[in-house]
């Protein structure tokens, strides 16, 4: 079979995408991980270092508490998540555009501020502590709680756009055979959210075993694997050793990526070309039991951030709880004030621009090129590691591999080039699967019929592929908008003298004890996210009243 | 009438504009910018910008600014490619070891002769002249401790008592510079032996080893802990806030650090980087510590900034910092056994 112009140009496509997926994510990557092999002068030592740190007893301690804490917290997440997603996608809700926007309120909020909010609400001095009855939230539980919040919207983002999509007929289908209400559960409905579950549980769980911001404020004498990376590198320096905890780190990732490369195979596009989409009807007994589930959920999250807000407005806890807006005059605390803000906010649109493009038709690239499984796999597993990969690793890497002298692009080092660039990499995992999920939808006859009318490939990418999956197009931006005002981990080596991001301030100025001001930057932080998610909304329900038109009958 | 003084006043305006226009794109063709490293607090860069910058009109600042360890490790990272010119303001054991890989020019400051010896490197040229010096106090909770009735610890030794169980907070010595360089102070005060003997009777008080220098002071300001082991100045800080804590210096002495200026090898700045550190050396730069800091370099700045304990510099332990750093390894990995696995389990 020879190849189509189209196929030349998918395969260029791609080979580009692989390209820059390697500048972004494999080179730096591995700039840092090569450190693994080697001692602090940088002379070659094979796997001594690997050697000595898997006879220390505190590695299993930690490698065993990262596997715990991910565990549970993937346990407790997944279910909740598939609940808040079903009722918001199969139920009529009572102003559901309200629980769509609450559910996300975690994701548009720094780790700091679950972690200042449950000091408040649990810590010693808490308001609720006698809850705790006698343990402590410093250690396990309120690592587990703090990732349950900050993990709920990542796994309620996947789980929606699994379940959005739905063939009617088929529902219709079931009806009509008599089939029992468990029974089209178990044979309809899970099956077509099964890409969507699975990929919700991987994600969850590589982000609770990687990120160290939440175990580092609330996690206490509790080790993970995370923290030690903090340890080696931040603590002692020590580059090497902090490689090969990050090596460990890996290994999640690469489990992940296998197991998604085995169900891949199996899935099957739902929304074939003559699909029909499920229209949810009212039923007052299921749309009550969701309402109030829906309610609850939404209350926790209202409580935790109600109780940053309130913590950012009171004078010093514990002792002064008169109210005051002095912690919002952030000059008074970092010495760029505001202005912090504003490089985060131009930052954030940097990468939703060019990140949403690339993830997209790169996603796209990846899907509908036919053939060239290597460069394909190669794209996957590239797209898969951001996600497994601590931000203090990457953003280490990036330091030794942009700012080497023989790299023709260090002059990107010390930018706000250089953030975008690094957020869109460290980001790039969920939104390559949000688009991938959408994309699988879609059936590839759609491609054929168009293929054998001779219309070219980027017409129908432009023309059908692309509005049809315009909501999970947007839903890619605002991720990674809002993930880029929140983003601390990576970019805290990475900015210069100008270009301090809010995100880091609120870290630093937490660290002076300044507790009420960060809680205030984060505070507009989550405020600023929640404006532009609230523009997306209402843009969503214009466009999809224009370009989804074609979903209703 | 008033038209002659509008005109007057638009006239002289113009001429005001002018000039500066005129002087500032003078001034700015001159303008060296000094991309400068550094762990200082917040409230201290705006204040150390100026008072430089007024004397050198040429030289203009770029602070980077972060915690020591993240700014040591970025330093250490951009070693083959070095993007800063001078650090003012990182720890002495950093730079100790940042000389030791090659990465300092020397250079001994004009003002340097008029220095306490022990904030210099004592090499010829000097690789870091001192600014400050910090220490690792007590800071102790009154509020807590009257609600509690626990008596007010005097030294290292109080600490073990068992009314204090569970009521202590310190950094963690494998994640932290204030950590490490407490359980060196103890080991040096105490001797080895007596040291760990020490620490493991202090661990059944411990209720957590936190993961940063400040946040010890913090959490016993904030009334989360009876008592921290911490950063001498957040403590003081948070007292000038209103916080109810003591700052204590156990009477056996106790760890400390100084805060120090060095050059950056491969700067293209050389010039201005040397006019920053001789500033850095100057009584009126001393003094400017002083304002935030009771001990600094020159000895001739009596300072007392708010809140501070007031003995803090006749019980600065005996530090050799060469062992410090050449034991790190050893006394981390004896630590971390000790008190950072499951190997060690409390006693209930």
């Amino acid at each position: 079979m020879g190849l189509s112009r189209d196929d030349l140009i998918m395969r260029g496509g791609l080979v580009v995408l692989a390209g820059v997926l390697l500048l972004i994510v494999g080179l730096p990557l591995w700039a840092l991980l090569a450190k693994g092999f080697e001692d602090g002068d940088g002379r070659y030592v094979g796997l001594a270092n690997y050697v000595s740190y898997f006879s220390t007893p505190a590695m299993f301690n930690s490698a065993l508490n990262s596997f715990h804490v991910a565990a549970v917290s993937t346990a407790i997440v997944v279910p909740v998540a598939f609940l808040y997603a079903y009722a918001l996608t199969r139920a009529v809700l009572p102003a559901r555009w309200l629980f769509q926007g609450i559910s996300l309120i975690p994701i548009f909020a720094p780790s700091l501020l679950p972690g200042l909010a449950l000091v408040y609400l649990f810590g010693n001095q808490g308001f609720f502590k006698v809850l705790l009855g006698g343990s402590s939230i410093y250690g396990f539980d309120g690592i587990v709680i703090a990732q349950v919040f900050y993990c709920f919207p990542h796994a309620t983002m996947i789980l929606v756009t699994a379940l959005a999509t739905a063939d009617a007929r088929l529902y219709e289908a079931a009806d009509a055979l008599g089939a029992s209400k468990p029974r089209v559960f178990f044979t309809v409905t899970l099956p077509g959210a099964k890409y969507g579950l699975i990929s919700a549980a991987l994600v969850v769980f590589t982000l609770v075993i990687t990120d160290f911001g939440i175990a580092k404020v609330i996690g206490g004498n509790f080790n993970v694997l995370a923290t030690d990376v903090y340890k080696q590198v931040i603590g002692q320096q020590n580059f090497s050793m902090g490689a090969v905890v990050g090596m460990v780190l890996l290994a999640p990732a690469a489990l992940a990526f296998v197991i998604d490369r085995m169900v891949q195979r199996k899935q099957v596009a739902l929304l074939t070309s003559r699909a029909v989409p499920l229209i949810p009807k009212p039923k007052a007994g299921r749309d009550l039991f969701f309402t109030v589930f829906c309610a609850t959920i939404a209350a926790g999250i209202l409580t935790i951030l109600g109780m940053a807000i309130w913590g950012s407005l009171i004078k010093y806890w514990p002792y002064n709880l008169s109210l005051t807006l002095g912690n919002y005059y952030f000059s008074n605390f970092d010495a760029n004030g505001w202005e912090s803000y504003f490089n985060s906010l131009r930052m954030a649109v940097g990468a939703a621009i060019v990140g949403t493009a690339l993830m997209f038709v790169g996603a796209w690239l990846n899907e509908k090129t036919r053939g060239f499984g290597i460069v394909r796999g190669v794209v996957q597993l590239l797209a898969f590691l951001p996600m497994a990969v601590p931000g203090i690793v990457l953003g280490l890497g990036y330091i030794f591999f942009f700012n080497a002298p023989n790299n023709p692009l260090n002059f990107l080092y010390a930018t706000m080039a250089i953030l975008v660039i690094n957020t869109v990499a460290h980001f790039y995992t969920v939104g390559h699967l949000t688009a991938t999920t959408a994309l699988k939808q879609i059936d590839p006859e759609f491609e054929s019929v168009s293929a054998s009318l001779k219309v070219p490939i980027w017409k129908t990418f432009s023309r059908v592929t692309a509005p049809i999956c315009l909501p999970a197009i947007l839903d890619i931006a605002i991720y990674l908008f809002v993930n880029a005002m929140t983003t601390v981990s990576s970019v805290i080596f990475l900015y210069a003298s100008d270009t301090k991001l809010a995100s880091v301030a609120a870290v630093n100025i937490e660290e002076t004890g300044a507790t009420a001001a960060a809680a205030a930057l984060c505070v507009v932080i989550v405020i600023t996210s929640a404006i532009v998610k609230t523009m997306h909304l209402l843009a969503d329900r214009f466009l999809l009243g224009r370009l989804q038109a074609w979903r209703r009958r | 009438m008033a038209n002659t003084s509008t005109f007057r006043r638009t006239a002289l305006a113009g001429v005001a504009a002018l000039a500066a226009v005129g002087f500032a794109g003078s001034a700015w063709a001159q303008k060296t910018k000094l991309t400068v490293y550094t762990a200082i607090e917040n409230e201290q860069l705006e204040p150390f910008k100026k008072a430089f910058e007024g004397d050198n009109p040429t030289i203009e600042i770029a602070w980077v600014r972060d915690s020591t360890g993240v700014m040591t490790a970025k330093l250490i990272a951009e070693k083959d490619n070095p993007r800063a010119d001078v650090i003012w303001g990182l720890a002495a054991s950093s730079i100790g070891l940042m000389a030791s890989m090659g990465m300092i020019e020397p250079y001994t400051p004009a003002g340097a002769a008029a220095l306490k010896p022990i904030f210099k490197s004592g090499k010829n040229p000097e690789t870091w002249v001192g600014m400050d010096a910090y220490l690792a106090v007590l800071c102790f909770n009154t509020a807590e401790a009257a609600k509690g009735k626990k008596a007010k610890p005097t030294s290292w030794a109080d600490l073990t008592k068992p009314e204090y169980k569970d009521s202590i907070v310190m950094p963690n010595p494998a994640s932290s510079g204030t950590g490490y360089l407490t359980v060196a102070g103890w080991l040096t005060i105490m001797g080895e032996d007596a040291g760990w003997k020490f620490m493991d009777a202090l661990h059944q008080n411990v209720a957590q080893y936190l993961h940063s220098g400040s946040a010890p002071c913090v959490q016993a300001a904030k009334g989360e802990r009876l008592m921290g082991i911490g950063f001498d100045m957040r403590g003081a800080s948070e007292k000038t806030k209103g916080a109810p804590i003591d700052l204590i210096v156990p009477k056996e002495g106790l760890g400390w650090e100084m805060e120090v200026t060095a050059i950056v090898k491969g700067t293209k700045n050389l010039a201005a980087a040397k006019k920053l550190a001789d500033w850095s050396a100057s009584l009126k730069a001393n003094e400017l510590y002083g304002k935030y800091y009771a001990i600094v370099a020159n000895p001739a700045v009596k300072s007392m900034p708010a809140n501070y304990p007031a003995d803090g510099e006749k019980l600065m332990a005996k530090m050799d910092v060469e062992w410090m750093s050449k034991n790190r390894t050893r006394i981390l990995a004896e630590w971390t056994k000790r008190y950072d696995s499951k190997s060690a389990p409390k006693k209930q």
